[in-house]
């Protein structure tokens, strides 16, 4: 498991930046905090290390009494979204609470992990949803093109087995990419560009954090 | 245009290279002074030939020239804005009617000719 904390990002959407020798490099754009500290977990309380990050924006009349309560403990106006990263205790050691961090944490060349809600492809079948084959369009095929064909035995076992692939909703859930790379960062901006694609539609919420993969 | 979205467009804008080169249209004849690598050398290469598309994007722009090369016919694709392309001249001004000169493949010799912008 990841032992550095991590930053909440939306997601912006993909575009191209030129290399100097010319070749394009296809990016993610992704709007990267700043990220401030809403509350710590302590081993004592909560029984594990966590950062309870906020981000972006909410306005106050927007929130209800719980969170605003929640919010003013930590002395922070209130936030959107709200996130814990856990990790070591070194590393939450480095923050305080209402302290802000931002996409500095990252430099160009860093390999991260991005977790995020892929899109939902709704009721999907199988040959969508993991790959099948299908069956024949000829040789007397009637209505039976993109069926699964068997799904177990005959009397022995006489039943389904557990795992079984079938046709049901596809995607909408958390994916983590692993390693991905950073190619820029615009820190007066606060966005990030990372090589390659990543999970979820534009505006969709990320989470990023520095891989432990080497 | 949010806010952020429009960050993004500043910052691929950023990366243009405007008025670099001539305006041209397709149909135009263009020369690309294409840089390429070959090992540790560098060369400019020319591809003259007709502009048979343009996609315009942003920084994503694309532009086809299309050659026909010892009989064969070659269309490449160039990005617009790419740090590769020296310089672009263009040889002749095209009257066309179409945005995309897909017609051409399928034209040989005096056909695939295109008149010349003016000269009516």
């Amino acid at each position: 498991m990841n032992s550095t904390c991590g930053l909440i990002g939306k997601k912006l959407g993909m575009t191209q930046v030129f290399n100097p020798d010319g070749s394009r490099v296809p990016v993610t754009a992704i709007e990267v905090g700043p990220c401030t500290v809403v509350q710590k977990r302590t081993v004592e309380k909560d029984g594990y290390v966590a950062l309870q990050l906020g981000f972006a924006e909410k306005k106050e009349h927007r929130a209800n009494r719980a969170e605003l309560g929640h919010f003013k403990k930590a002395e922070v106006t209130p936030k959107q979204h709200l996130l814990e990263f856990r990790c070591s205790q070194e590393d939450a050691d480095k923050y305080q609470v209402g302290q802000e961090i931002r996409v500095d944490m990252f430099t160009n060349g860093d390999r991260i992990d991005i977790r995020g809600t892929s899109k939902g492809k709704g009721f999907a079948g199988l040959i969508k949803t993991y790959g099948f084959g299908g069956a024949k369009a000829s040789h007397g095929a009637h209505e039976f093109y993109r069926h699964a064909g068997s799904i177990g035995m005959h009397q022995d076992p006489g039943r389904v087995f557990k795992g079984t692939r079938m046709t049901g909703r596809h995607s909408h859930r958390t994916v983590t990419v692993q390693s991905m790379e950073v190619v820029r960062v615009f820190s007066q901006d606060n966005i990030l560009f990372i090589r390659g694609t990543i999970p979820g539609s534009r505006n969709s919420i990320v989470q990023l954090r520095h891989t432990d993969r080497g | 245009m949010s806010g952020t979205v429009k960050k993004l467009f500043e910052i691929e804008n950023e990366q243009l290279r405007v008025n670099v080169f001539p305006d041209f249209q397709t149909g135009d004849t263009v020369g690309v002074y294409y840089k390429i690598r070959e090992g540790e050398k560098e060369r400019i290469q020319l591809f003259e030939g007709i502009c048979v598309q343009r996609h315009n994007g942003g920084l994503r722009s694309t532009f086809t020239v299309r050659k026909v090369s010892n009989g064969i016919g070659v269309e490449r694709v160039f990005p617009l804005h790419s740090p590769r392309i020296d310089k672009l001249e263009v040889k002749m001004k095209g009257k066309v009617r179409q945005a995309r000169l897909q017609y051409l493949r399928e034209r040989s010799g005096k056909s695939a000719r295109i008149r010349e912008r003016g000269t009516i």
